[in-house]
């Protein structure tokens, strides 16, 4: 067992947060100081979630207990692997979409701080142990998010960030609904004591437990860009600069997590979400599927089409959470590898629509590109990698996911879902790479992509091959994983038991 | 009695927001989300039950249960949702200004090519 330092539970979020003040004070003073200061903070904080997922490895669930309270009573961090997984893939994601917007023009005041703000709140997000300060580490992540989506927005993409704020103003309300309801009906907003608790509530209070889950998964669902609330996503993520919308490949990432969190860690004792929760939500997942498969035929633009690749993987990652522990396993694996993808496509397809001047990323005849070998090679490996398509570890990610399934009749429409939608994802991206790389005429006009770019680019390649290279140690790790979810009552137990530390002096309360 | 009012309260603020925000420009959505965010609030101050004239804190005398005590905890989590929502409010405001003046006209749907004569540049 690796011991876990004491407070390094609490550094993915401290970090960040501190980096965040520390570049409002130093953006006044000394400019050019921001960016080194925010990549050596985001490199440092992706270490460090190695290292956590290191510890998380040893099947070993990390409490913090904020304030030295006892766990129901006071706030806890908790780190078990499901927790380690996001954030080092989170860390990833991050440091590479930060090198992409290395000597990026265009790009808004405080961009750093804000940057490093979403990071807090994601890595908040992911390791808090209770739904208010959840619900407090989404408006966090989410007002940076606002911030960096809309910094030189006009027009039409402040319309369609007007949207995504007000769409996630309402999910926020009824975020509370839902915490408020099952602190009225349990006593407790702490996952661990929630997951005691519910199974022997009497059944009127059962009832309103239920429905308050049934709002957040409607709250996750929007989030996640599940079917009917999820068409805020294209229009948005078309409306972002390319590092933006390459670290919001990890933000439909947050709703899925917490989707896995509250139907397994916190109501996975409770027979009517195995009966009808779980089987809503592969519904729910398979037909988000289909949607995205449909939106990558129909979309005339190359960045909504990559935002509608995100909504495929959504909808599967889903689908296949709700189907067992082993397919569970295979959709963690695959949530690494699709994230990666999804951010790489972003930064790939920006940089192809900078050099084609006007037309952007409209498909049809345009300007030819400065840099045709390097991103068209780029945007054949990344659409190999998005589709899912062998010899990527996309692929890998679907065959655990297909072989999980198992042989329950709803496996047979999760295969054609799969299947399927990487046929039609294929279809897509191929006319769409072709129509924008070969069709061309006139001259090109645009400046070749910047070293920042590349290094992004570089960075999430490297880390998909290492994802394919490894994915024995890597599909072991997320089938763990699985088999940790399903077992709430590790989770639960290592919560409830942490005691306190005693200060020096004093006997222990 | 006490219990119809709040909850009537809750409904009618609910009911408002909704419709509101169900609208199809900037103005109505913000005030709908306002009235929405009250109805939140009071929803949560509720979840910790009505009680009257019973303090959140503890005094010396009285016995340390929840007979004598109203709930604390959902008045900070209140105070916390109050904060938010108020910041919230402050960025969609801000927002819908900025939109109102750069599209010129405050129409939220995306595909309308609404023009208002009557805003100011």
């Amino acid at each position: 067992m690796t011991p876990l330092p004491e407070h390094w539970l609490v550094l993915p979020i401290m970090l960040p947060l501190l980096a965040a003040v520390l570049l409002l004070l130093v953006e006044r003073v000394r400019p050019a100081w921001q960016a080194p200061i925010s990549l050596v903070v985001t490199v440092a904080v992706a270490v460090l979630a190695f290292r956590l997922a290191a510890v998380a490895d040893s099947d070993r669930i990390g409490v913090y207990l904020l304030g030295n309270w006892r766990a129901p009573f006071g706030i806890v961090l908790v780190l078990d692997r499901l927790a380690a997984l996001m954030l080092a893939l989170t860390g990833v994601v991050a440091v590479a979409s930060l090198a992409a917007s290395w000597r990026l023009s265009g790009r808004g005041p405080h961009f750093h701080a804000f940057f490093q703000m979403q990071l807090a709140g994601l890595n908040g997000a992911f390791l808090t142990g209770d739904v208010f300060n959840l619900f407090v580490f989404f408006e966090v992540l989410l007002i940076a998010s606002y911030a960096l989506l809309l910094h030189q927005a006009g027009g039409r993409a402040l319309r369609a960030g007007m949207h995504y704020v007000v769409i996630n103003l309402i999910g926020a309300s009824l975020f509370l609904i839902a915490a408020s309801l099952l602190y009225g009906v349990a006593g407790t907003l702490n996952f661990a004591d929630l997951a005691g608790r519910l199974p022997a509530l009497p059944e009127w209070d059962a009832g309103l437990a239920r429905g308050a889950a049934l709002l957040l998964l409607v709250v996750f669902g929007v989030k996640a860009a599940l079917l009917p609330l999820g068409f805020w996503l294209p229009e948005t993520y078309g409306a972002a600069p390319a590092p933006v919308a390459a670290l919001f490949a990890i933000m439909t990432k947050v709703g899925i997590y917490a989707i896995i969190r509250v139907t397994f860690t916190v109501f996975g004792g409770d027979d009517w979400m195995t009966d009808w929760g779980r089987p809503a939500l592969f519904v729910l997942g398979l037909l988000t599927v289909v949607f995205g498969a449909m939106g990558t035929l129909a979309t005339k633009r190359l960045v909504p089409l990559v935002a509608y690749l995100v909504l495929i993987s959504s909808g599967m990652l889903i689908a296949a959470a709700m189907l067992g522990v082993a397919a569970l396993g295979g959709a963690l694996y695959y949530l690494v590898h699709t994230t990666l993808a999804v951010a790489g496509m972003f930064l790939i397809v920006h940089a192809i629509a900078d050099q084609r001047g006007p037309r952007a990323d409209r498909f049809g005849n345009g300007p030819p590109l400065v840099q045709p070998a390097l991103l068209g090679v780029l945007f054949l490996i990344g659409a190999v990698a998005a589709a899912g398509l062998p010899p990527l570890s996309g692929f890998i990610g679907k065959v655990l996911m297909l072989q999980g399934s198992g042989q329950a009749p709803s496996a047979a429409w999760f295969w054609a879902a799969v299947l399927g939608s990487g046929l039609l994802a294929t279809f897509a991206l191929a006319r769409a790479g072709s129509s924008v790389i070969w069709k061309t005429h006139g001259m090109s006009t645009g400046s070749p992509m910047t070293l920042g770019n590349r290094a992004g680019v570089a960075l999430l390649a490297v880390a998909g091959t290492l994802l394919f290279v490894f994915a024995g140690s890597a599909a072991r790790y997320s089938l763990a994983t699985a088999e940790q979810l399903a077992q709430p009552r590790l989770y639960a137990g290592a919560v409830m038991s942490q005691t306190p530390v005693s200060p020096p002096g004093r006997t222990s309360p | 009695m006490t219990e119809w009012l709040f909850a009537s309260a809750i409904g009618v603020f609910t009911a408002c927001g909704v419709w509101l925000v169900l609208r199809a420009r900037t103005f109505d959505v913000v005030l709908g989300l306002a009235l929405f965010s009250y109805a939140v609030n009071l929803f949560i101050f509720a979840m910790g039950r009505l009680t009257f004239g019973a303090p959140a804190i503890l005094q010396p005398g009285t016995q340390a249960t929840l007979a004598h005590y109203a709930d604390p905890l959902p008045q900070a989590l209140v105070l916390t949702a109050i904060v938010i929502s108020f910041a919230m409010t402050a960025l969609v405001l801000t927002l819908a200004l900025k939109s109102r003046f750069v599209n010129r006209g405050d129409a939220c749907d995306a595909d309308v090519e609404t023009r208002f004569e009557d805003v100011p540049r």
